[in-house]
């Protein structure tokens, strides 16, 4: 399983990188948003991975820390998940401002050799 | 009024987020009514910070046991609950925060909070990020105050949109996006190796890591460093710093002098919290230490490459940047005190060259292209309403005009060059004096080639900076041919402010510098620190 998700975070990462180095708008907020679900993976896996482990404590179960998995890390991601999701979606707003200003998605604002 | 007092370490946060949120609802046309609430919003922060400034630095007055305190949000205890410790450097960069932020708030009233939405909103969310940031405990904490004041300064940046600050702004808001990303990667390994995120649990901590997994842990330290670093526009992480700054509105480029700041202020907490005898300090190697010389030369040689005076402003933000950081980083501690004197020196500095910077291009207003001038077609994508018809260059005729305008403006211009240069008789020459008298130390002790290599550095930057901005000055104010501007008492007032405030500085230095000593002493030592936090810590020392 370790593998796997590290191949995983992996190929979100480099994808997001080529895509965030790419001269258009578009490319560059899907590269980012592929960097924040590899960011948010890895926090995830910074809790150990695990099966069948909740984060809360079930009071049938009792409060052996070994049937629990560390809830800290989940509520890191959902908070970095809505502030991503957040400074995501400005950065479309400007994204479309930038082509209705400039009339070009290229990052630069303008075509590369005008 | 025990309460009060009691409660006072939160309000710098909530105050600014409630009037915020208050201003959202009140309609765009009460402009008065909004100027006001949010004007009092800021006033009543600098009377805090200088009241917590006071508690410090007299300590029979004070509340505050061994120069420290520490509050538990929701009293939760430390290293599970959230906590904002109120300590010497916190709250200096509290009233260095409010003290640029008031002037800049009556400066932005003359015209440019209406030349977009939502204005006083941005500013105040603004100050409670960097508030926040400044007090807060938690790494993780940290990071979403960092959040909040990149959100509120991406708001700022495009206020009274054109194609300038678009673009510009796509470009900021990307790096600061990667950079936020950073910032998690780092605080995430950091947890998944010590188990905490609490700055003072952190440094109990760290040094009794075991050694193998002491690499990861540093590793995860490097990361969070490099997002500092992107924040306080080190070389090569700042090639969007001029641009954007240079794009901005004077008010909002003059808030920003200070958002470099916050980078340099989480280096100089996270190194004084690390630094432990027994392990080299993850903070302040030698890498640093270059890139932030190769900074003060960058910042050096943008600000004679300058077209634009508020470009020529933002290299020099970036050069006192980098001076601050190599003074960190070298770890010459004698030279820690008068670091924090340049740095509340050369902020209030730039944030003047900002509004100076704005007003002065009203007198080259014939020449501005169109593109510049503000296009309000994406007020209607917010359902805002078009503002009132107030372009970016009009000539103002509301307020009470001041005599003199261009001998003000030139005078509070070299007020200016004098400080961020370094130039006798102001504080920026006590400062910039004292770093190298405390620099020469171990370049003549040790023959310490850094320590040298430091001295020049800073030399060559005073004089650089000294030949690029006369030279700036001489074309903007001395050449024929130009629009005398017309200045109102309330775009002049707050610049007199500034300039008062360092003037103040220079007279006291010795009470400043005294207690900017205890400050160093106190980031020395993070001991204190630490059992502040958390009594029961064991301080490996």
């Amino acid at each position: 399983m370790e593998l796997i998700y590290s191949l995983a975070i992996g190929t979100f990462c480099a994808c997001g990188v080529w895509l965030v180095l790419r001269p258009r708008t578009f490319q560059v907020i899907l590269g980012l948003a592929l960097l924040s679900y590899a960011t948010n993976l890895f926090i995830f896996a910074m809790g150990r991975l695990s099966l069948n482990r909740p984060p809360l404590i079930n009071p049938e179960a009792g409060s052996d820390p070994s049937l629990y998995v560390d809830p800290i890390p989940q509520a890191l991601v959902l908070t970095a998940i809505v502030i991503g999701f957040a400074t995501t979606a400005l950065f479309l707003v400007m994204l479309i401002a930038a082509r209705g200003f400039t009339g070009t998605d290229h990052v630069d604002g303008v075509e590369k050799g005008e | 009024m025990n309460v009060l007092l009691q409660h006072l370490p939160i309000l710098p946060i909530v105050l600014p987020l409630a009037s915020a949120a208050l201003l959202l609802f009140l309609p765009q046309s009460r402009i008065k009514l909004r100027s006001s609430i949010a004007l009092l919003t800021v006033l009543a922060q600098a009377l805090i910070a200088a009241y917590l400034l006071y508690r410090l630095s007299v300590p029979q007055a004070g509340l505050l046991e061994h120069g420290v305190e520490v509050y538990q949000l929701g009293g939760w205890l430390a290293p599970y609950g959230i906590v904002l410790v109120v300590d010497r450097l916190a709250v200096l960069m509290l009233a260095l925060t409010a003290a640029i932020a008031l002037p800049v708030q009556i400066y932005s009233l003359a015209r440019w909070d209406r030349i977009g939405v939502h204005y006083h909103s941005m500013v105040l969310l603004l100050l409670m990020g960097l508030n926040g940031a400044f007090l807060t405990g938690d790494l993780f904490n940290l990071f979403v105050f960092f959040e909040i004041l990149l959100a509120a300064s991406y708001g700022l940046l495009m206020h009274g949109s054109n194609a300038v600050r678009v673009t510009a702004g796509l470009h900021y808001v990307a790096v600061n996006l990667v950079g936020s990303l950073i910032f998690l990667i780092g605080v995430s390994l950091i947890y998944g190796v010590a188990g905490t995120l609490n700055m003072a649990d952190l440094s109990a901590r760290w040094a009794v890591i075991p050694l193998e997994e002491r690499g990861l842990f540093e590793a995860g330290l490097g990361i969070l460093g490099i997002a500092f670093l992107i924040k306080a526009g080190v070389w090569p992480l700042n090639f969007w710093l001029p641009r954007t700054y240079g794009a901005a509105s004077p008010p909002a480029a003059a808030l920003f002098a200070i958002m470099t700041k916050v980078g340099v202020y989480a280096l100089l907490r996270m190194g004084s919290l690390l630094s432990q005898p027994d392990a080299p300090a993850p903070f302040g190697g030698p890498w640093l230490f270059y890139g932030t010389v190769a900074t003060i030369w960058f910042g050096s040689l943008g600000m004679l490459a300058a077209r634009q005076l508020t470009r020529l402003v933002a290299f020099s933000v970036i050069a006192s940047s980098g001076t601050l950081l190599a003074v960190i980083a070298i770890g010459v501690a004698p030279a820690i005190a008068p670091m924090l004197l340049y740095m509340i020196a050369s902020v209030p500095a730039g944030t003047a060259f900002f509004l100076i910077a704005g007003m002065s291009e009203r007198m080259r207003f014939n020449s501005v292209s169109e593109t510049m001038a503000p296009q309000p077609t994406t007020y209607t994508a917010f359902m805002a309403g078009e503002p009132a018809e107030v372009a970016d260059n009009e000539v103002d005729e509301v307020g009470v005009a001041i005599p003199a305008a261009l001998a003000f403006l030139g005078l509070a211009f070299v007020s200016c060059v004098i400080l961020t240069t370094g130039l006798p008789p102001l504080v920026g020459f006590v400062a910039k004096f004292s770093m190298i008298s405390a620099l020469l130390v171990p370049a003549m002790d040790e023959s310490s080639g850094d320590a040298w290599l430091l001295i020049v550095s800073l030399l060559v930057a005073g004089f650089a900076g000294l030949f690029a901005l006369i030279n700036r000055g001489m074309r903007t104010f001395w050449s024929t041919g130009r629009a005398t501007p017309r200045l109102s008492l309330i775009e002049a007032g707050p610049v007199a402010l500034l300039i008062v405030l360092c003037v103040m500085l220079t007279i006291y230095a010795g009470a400043v510098l005294e207690y900017l000593d205890g400050t160093a002493q106190w980031l020395k030592d993070p001991k204190a620190y630490i059992q502040a936090v958390i009594p029961s810590a064991e301080v490996p020392l």
